[in-house]
């Protein structure tokens, strides 16, 4: 049997804006496996961002339920809500949202703060996964002294502080290059495989096709079509030889 | 790794890290703190002067020496003008107006900031804690700083006025006159500038803070200043 990670049933998100009603999600419904590098790709406006949120807890939907390991989000508590924010997920976004009153160490921290970790512990941990990520000299340096790749770097070394089993990343290579976003990714796709984390990452990185396991269209606020990566690797190809 | 176990509760965070933290935030953001933190010490310094200057006046006309001073100000022989009420009424507004506005685009252009605290996993209530500690330090540096140009400036004109008399029947402590209003006395006025500085400081910032943590992370995160 699947172990699924996350589930979500006709999930409609809809934002009021004045009198007008605009409908970003219309009844989505996906299931994701643990493990799983999972991209939601769709052009700017198609919903892939609204649905991003949906699953990371980040905003409540209009109607419908979102379930992650099994659990109704919408029966959560606030502290709940917060503990899972803390403990089960981490998030890396495309304008990075690092705190720039805080070093990359500090901003590493953080999370573990919240988490009640010991001082010790979480400085030592935060060395160790700054390190990872290949900022082991820049580890007291502020986001403003950082490059684009080099803080992108800063929000996955903070995602992975507490140990999530799921990371979602919301366009983690829009504001880079193609070389670092290159990087950027890859260095997802190792901890999907190296750490089995369970990888979603709303994207219009055609990079992001040959390391997903696989891909949810989103169209209209609606999955459009799901492919596997046997269809997807040949899709590459494709790209590839049109370039 | 927390696979199937249920989601637990988040802890609170000890004040003692509260505390920390704010202190870090001012400190880095340095700079910004001082221009809000000035909006606040210009505010208590208007109304702390008026108010000081005021108290002086009424203080020499009860000591009876105000007929002797070459300079005095016609108004204070007559106790407090509604010219003084008047001036101590407008620097109250300025100053609540003022310090709400300085707060309130504190906290606003910090909407980013906030949503992206409650991703990393901070409860609403110590996003709201970690302003109004921030708030309440800046209310209470501003307001002192102010209280006490305030009280510089009051100080310097009535040297002008009055001359030395000024300091032998300066009104420090309170009194109640019994010709006149209750004097609250320099050092109480001092102290009411600082509580107030910091109470209004304290409730600018608290109701934007509040909202933006209420707000769901990323509608929080979307807000433009």
């Amino acid at each position: 049997m699947p172990d699924i990670v996350v589930k979500t049933e006709d999930v409609v998100k809809e934002y009021r804006m004045g009198s007008n009603v605009l409908r970003a999600l219309d009844g989505i419904n996906i299931e994701i496996q643990r493990g799983e590098y999972i991209s939601l790709m769709g052009p700017s406006g198609s919903g892939k961002s609204t649905l991003f949120n949906m699953i990371g807890a980040l905003d409540r939907p209009t109607e419908g339920e979102v379930y992650i390991d099994g659990q109704n989000m919408s029966n959560l508590s606030q502290r709940q809500i917060a503990a899972f924010r803390c403990h089960r997920v981490g998030y890396i976004f495309q304008s990075y949202n690092l705190l720039n009153v805080r070093t990359a160490h500090g901003n590493v921290t953080l999370p573990m703060i919240f988490a009640g970790i010991p001082e010790k512990q979480r400085n030592e941990k935060a060395e160790k996964l700054l390190d990872k990520v290949g900022l082991g000299d820049r580890m007291y340096h502020l986001p403003d002294e950082l490059s684009g790749g080099q803080r992108q770097r800063v929000a996955i070394a903070r995602a992975l502080a507490n140990d999530p089993s799921i990371v979602l990343a919301d366009e983690p290579t829009a504001n880079l290059d193609t070389i670092t976003g290159r990087e950027i990714i890859d260095l997802i796709k190792q901890l999907n495989t190296e750490q089995g984390v369970t990888v979603i990452s709303a994207t219009h990185d055609l990079k992001m096709l040959d390391v997903s396991d696989r891909i949810v269209d989103i169209r209209d606020g609606l999955v459009e079509r799901i492919r596997n990566r046997d269809e997807i690797e040949i899709e590459v190809g494709e790209v590839g030889g049109h370039e | 790794m927390n696979q199937r176990a249920p989601i637990e509760e988040q802890i609170d965070l000890p004040f003692l890290e509260s505390l920390r933290i704010s202190f870090q935030s001012l400190k880095i953001r340095f700079g910004r703190s001082i221009i809000t933190t000035a909006g606040i010490t210009l505010g208590i310094a208007f109304l702390v002067s008026v108010w000081t200057n005021n108290e002086i006046e009424f203080a020499l006309q009860e000591s009876g020496r105000s007929s002797e001073i070459a300079n005095i100000d016609e108004a204070a022989e007559q106790g407090i003008s509604t010219k003084d009420i008047w001036l101590i009424i407008m620097s109250l507004i300025v100053c609540v107006v003022g310090i709400a506005n300085s707060m309130l685009m504190a906290v606003t252009e910090r909407f980013r900031e906030i949503g992206t605290m409650k991703c990393l996993g901070a409860l609403d209530g110590f996003v709201v804690r970690l302003f109004l500690l921030e708030s309440g330090f800046q209310g209470f540096a501003g307001a002192l700083i102010g209280a006490l140009i305030g009280l510089l400036g009051a100080v310097i004109l009535g040297l002008k006025n009055y001359g030395l008399d000024l300091f032998f029947y300066f009104p420090l402590l309170p009194a109640s006159p019994e010709n006149g209003p209750f004097q609250l006395g320099v050092l109480l006025l001092i102290l009411f500038g600082c509580v107030l500085g910091m109470v209004l400081a304290v409730i600018g910032s608290s109701f934007p803070a509040w909202r933006a943590a209420k707000l769901p992370p990323a509608e929080a995160m979307r807000t433009e200043v």
